[in-house]
């Protein structure tokens, strides 16, 4: 019994299950249940991997392997402590009309095959099966965006399925392009478009067609990283959902997308040889960096601020992996976990503070401290980490990705700069007076779930501080999967 | 410059003369049979030309000498035209001296002309009809050089006889490009012969008229060239038609015989492509004014892309 | 008549770059459901085709299943939705026809110019129309930008849709069964919860004028 069906029976069983129950109390715990079963299968697959090394399950649809699998266990880790911070923040959401019985069941139901897909998406070894992942996690997210009914998550639903069914769409078209690739080496068969198989033989594949792929490929699944110009749909979308769905969307969904652009640049890397899919990346990136971080300053919703943060540290993760080579790639890896890790307990203060408050709205929230102190400094130091103030794991990474830039890339690191830079004042400038201050806001009915945030900020600390041998040597050795430098 | 080819131009410049007016009137009486109507008859064209040439023509005071001038090189362009489609063989000796552009040329030298006439007398309506006429002039132009490009394309010539002649004797084989150009052609000629939906050739409401504004003033002799005209430019359309998409049938040179099977080809293909367009009148409304750019802009549009896919699939 | 068959799949092909122009220039909503049907029949009759004369049976399943899902029923859940809503007309369109149908050529140009040096490698019979369906998708997505009603724009991602499996049909003889499977999942899933949107946004707006969409933008407060 391979513990890969438990990673992704899991949450496809509370999928169901939670359909038929998710409205009645208790479906709060047993989704709760459900991510923590999900969590433990991934540990165990962990340790498998780190024991044994890479392995196939049935028959090579599906591979395991270092940079996947802490991916894997990354995804079921946040999940879970998402699933503990939404009970009683939906409990609040609920209490105060925003929820119905009948959409708590659309909520809990599509929240675990959301973990589904992402994790169908992580494991399979099919590049096909990668796209319907993708696609499946759009639709389930679509749901989830809109589960409030209100105008406003209509539109920022409609949109994102727009603009991502298109971007996917091109993603598509990039996949076939890829197995004609393929098909010319292997022969037409469902075994061509294994990733395993193609790696093998990366450098037997036409460089015109690859090429080409990589473009689709990259626009496509890049539309869904949040990579400008192509982002529009992300600010709405993760600021109009639950917060519970935005710390997902911005941790985990953003991730899978860019699993998905590496695999494809490791083949095109060895198919092409020359840069250009490196360079085509370090551009995406650069441009979302730093038209993030004009965005963002001029934002007056918490969470669409936030969303533009996401949006900048994905544009700053796909520089990383563009420049290539081992400290690039490390970097790459690192910034993913970092930035899940402690956005998505960003999300968590932060939706708390906006049940308290009311409002999304940063000008008309003030003096967390004094009302919930655990929530102001919560939401202070996330913002400090984000913002990549050292000790923090995101001062490491993005302290990495600098000095790489600096040693190869020197032209890019004014830019560079000067995105970070203007982030950081604008974050620091909006949190602070959230944070200090009088307050008029009252305290909620029900305790919220800080354990997560610490948990996620403490994480983010110790790798910042140290990170533990093995996990280094897994980031090394994933990061020495990706790819050779320039 | 053969006895038989200069025959055989003969026959084709008479039979355009001949056989114009008992088009219009096939495709008349179509259109009353299918709308439930009773039809006056396929002969009728040439009762009203007969009744026209007896008449008195009346003329404004102010006429210039471009307004009587205009239906006898109106007419002309059009008999000049329908000479140079290979409508009944290829072998016309009068073909090398125009080609394809040069069809297009003509049409456009009618037109200009009868535009002029139209406005030349200052009523209202000419000025009307003369100006919605050059506004589908404008865009039909372009559609239909683009349509003949494509069939040059294909057959490497814009001569006519030339590409009626290489498309007859290929292997039947299935042009994508010809099936856009072959669209973009109907189109263009609805427009170009105002029929619906472009203009209906019945009406005189103000509102709705493009060809028949431009010739309301004319009587007697002037009208029946006018209309005369018309139904050679309807032919000369038709038989341009039938020589790019269904080229079978037409005689080659030094052939005889295949004269005297080509005409009744011909006639058959006529009658059945009369039926269809009035099918299709029938079938469709005529759309409003400011939307025939559109409409002319779809023909112009999909013949380009016509083009396109020739050199895209490498067809030739 | 083997020797037919490539001709025969591009004018299948131009049949379908056509459809996807004229899909373009309708402002009826009833004749766009109706094209977009025919366009997937004209698909279906293309993978039909290779699918016998290359001995693929994946092609027969793969035209099957779009001949269920995209001519069948698609279509007829189309027609319902519209009848409830009760949309007929698509009057206003981001700019007028005549430059949509310019941008039209440009984007064919730019399909065709891409896809030139891939199709060349291709090996298949129908390796040629790979510009021309990846002329579809764009098109398709112009008018899934350019329209201002929500159907039009479901359309038009549908309409996308065609021109990837066509895509897929003329250079790798259809991709493998089970990832076809999962696509035509996701398209179904996809268009049920269009559907389903498309009654909300009515319900909230009283129209599906995309202009009611609009309201999110980054200063509002």
């Amino acid at each position: 019994m391979n513990v890969l069906l438990f990673v992704l029976g899991f949450p496809l069983l509370g999928g169901v299950a939670l359909a038929l129950v998710g409205h009645k109390t208790y479906a709060r715990d047993v989704n709760v249940l459900f991510s923590l079963g999900t969590f433990v299968a991934a540990c165990v697959m962990t340790a498998q991997v780190i024991n044994d090394g890479p392995f196939f399950v049935w028959g090579n649809q599906f591979f395991i392997d270092p940079l996947n699998v802490f991916l894997v266990t990354l995804t079921a880790f946040v999940g879970m402590t998402t699933s503990i911070f939404s009970r009683p923040y939906m409990r609040v959401e609920q209490d105060h009309g925003k929820m119905t019985p009948p959409r708590m069941r659309l909520y809990h139901s599509m929240y675990q095959l959301f973990s589904f897909t992402m994790l169908l998406g992580f494991t399979t070894n099919n590049l096909g099966i990668v796209w319907v992942a993708m696609e499946a996690a759009t639709l389930t997210t679509v749901l989830l965006v809109s589960v409030y009914r209100t105008p406003s998550s209509l539109e920022a639903a409609w949109k994102y399925f727009i603009l991502c069914g298109v971007g996917i769409a091109q993603a598509l078209f990039g996949t076939i392009l890829v197995y004609m690739a393929a098909d010319k080496v292997l022969g037409a068969e469902s075994a061509t478009l294994l990733w395993t198989n193609l790696s093998a033989i990366k450098g037997e594949l036409d460089s015109t067609i690859m090429s080409l792929a990589f473009v689709f490929l990259l626009v496509g699944y890049g539309t869904k990283i949040g990579l400008v110009p192509m982002h529009s749909w992300l600010p709405d979308a993760h600021a109009e959902g639950p917060t519970p769905v935005s710390a997902v969307l911005s941790g985990l969904l953003l991730n899978v997308a860019m699993y998905s652009v590496l695999r494809f640049k490791v083949l095109t890397d060895g198919a092409v040889g020359t840069q250009v899919a490196g360079q085509l990346m370090m551009g995406f990136g650069l441009l979302s960096v730093v038209v993030a971080a004009f965005f963002l300053s001029r934002q007056k919703d918490v969470k669409r601020m936030f969303s533009y943060s996401s949006i900048e540290h994905m544009g700053l993760i796909t520089f990383a992996f563009g420049m290539g080579g081992p400290i690039a790639n490390f970097a790459g890896l690192l910034h993913m976990t970092v930035h899940s890790l402690v956005k998505s307990a960003i999300f968590f203060t932060v939706g708390h503070a906006t049940q308290k408050a009311g409002t999304q709205v940063m000008s008309e929230i003030r003096g967390l401290i004094k009302v919930n102190p655990t929530v102001g400094w919560g939401l202070m130091l996330g913002a400090m980490a984000i913002v990549g103030m050292p000790p923090f794991g995101v001062f490491a990474s993005e302290f990495l990705i600098l000095t790489t830039a600096m040693r190869e890339h020197p032209w890019a690191t004014p830019f560079l700069f000067m995105g970070l830079g203007v982030t950081f004042a604008s974050i620091l400038l909006r949190v602070l007076p959230m944070v200090f201050g009088d307050t008029t806001l009252k305290p909620l009915a029900h305790p919220p779930a800080l354990i997560p945030v610490f948990v996620h900020m403490a994480l983010g600390l110790v790798l910042g501080l140290s990170i533990p041998p093995y996990l280094n040597g897994w980031y090394v050795q994933a990061a020495a999967m990706m790819g050779a430098a320039p | 410059m053969s006895a038989l080819g200069v025959f055989s131009q003969f026959l084709a410049l008479l039979l355009a003369l001949l056989l114009a007016p008992l088009l219009t009137g096939w495709v008349n009486q179509c259109r009353h049979w299918m709308q439930n109507k009773s039809a006056p008859g396929v002969l009728q064209p040439y009762r009203a030309l007969h009744k026209l040439f007896h008449k008195d023509s009346v003329m404004a005071e102010h006429a210039s000498p471009l307004y009587r001038f205009a239906p006898y090189l109106v007419f002309s362009c059009m008999l000049l035209a329908s000479a140079i489609i290979p409508t009944l063989s290829t072998d016309l000796p009068l073909s090398p001296a125009a080609d394809a552009i040069a069809l297009v040329g003509l049409f456009a030298l009618a037109r200009v002309f009868i535009s002029l006439a139209a406005m030349d007398v200052g009523t209202a309506f000419g000025t009307l009809g003369a100006r919605r006429e050059m506004l589908v002039g404008f865009l039909a132009e372009p559609a239909l050089l683009m349509v003949l490009f494509c069939a040059s394309m294909i057959t490497g010539s814009t001569s006519l006889t030339a590409i009626v002649e290489t498309l007859a004797h290929r292997d039947f084989a299935i042009y994508p490009s010809m099936l856009l150009a072959g669209v973009a052609f109907t189109m263009v000629s609805l427009a170009e012969n105002a029929r619906v939906p472009v203009d209906n050739p019945d009406t005189h409401l103000e509102l709705t008229m493009i060809h028949e504004a431009m010739i309301l003033e004319y009587s007697a002799r002037h009208l029946a060239l006018m209309e005369w005209a018309a139904s050679l430019k309807l032919f000369a359309y038709s038989c341009a038609g039938l020589a790019l998409f269904f080229p079978w049938g037409v005689a080659e040179a030094n052939s005889p015989l295949a004269l005297l099977l080509a005409l009744p080809v011909l006639l058959l293909k006529l009658a059945i492509g009369g039926a269809l367009l009035a099918a299709f009148e029938t079938a469709s409304a005529k759309m409003r004014v400011f939307r025939v750019p559109e409409f002319l802009g779809t023909a112009f549009l999909m013949a380009v892309i016509g083009l396109l896919v020739n050199v895209l699939l490498g067809v030739g | 008549m083997i020797k037919f068959v490539p001709q025969l799949v591009n004018l299948l092909a131009t049949i379908i770059l056509l459809l996807s122009f004229a899909m373009i220039a309708q402002r009826r909503i009833v004749t766009l459901i109706n094209l977009f049907m025919i366009q997937g029949a004209a698909l279906v009759a293309a993978s039909f085709l290779l699918g016998y004369v290359t001995n693929q049976p994946d092609l027969y399943v793969s035209g099957a299943l779009t001949l269920v899902l995209k001519v069948i029923f698609i279509p007829w859940m189309l027609h319902r939705v519209i009848r409830k809503l009760n949309v007929r007309w698509d009057v206003e369109t981001l700019f007028n026809i005549p430059t949509t149908m310019l941008v039209g050529i440009g984007l064919v140009i730019l399909a065709f110019s891409l896809a030139a040096p891939v199709a060349k490698l291709s090996e298949t019979l129908a390796g040629g129309s790979l510009g021309i369906a990846l002329a579809c998708i764009l098109l398709s997505f112009m008018m899934m930008i350019t329209r201002s009603k929500a159907v039009p724009q479901v359309i038009g991602f549908l309409s996308m849709e065609n021109g990837l499996i066509f895509a897929a049909t003329a250079v790798t003889n259809g991709m493998p069964m089970i990832v076809e499977f999962g696509v035509a999942l996701d398209v179904l899933v996809g268009v049920l919860i269009l559907g389903v949107f498309m009654f909300q946004i009515r319900e909230k707006f009283d129209s599906l004028d995309i202009h009611n969409l609009e309201t999110l933008k980054d200063d509002r407060s």
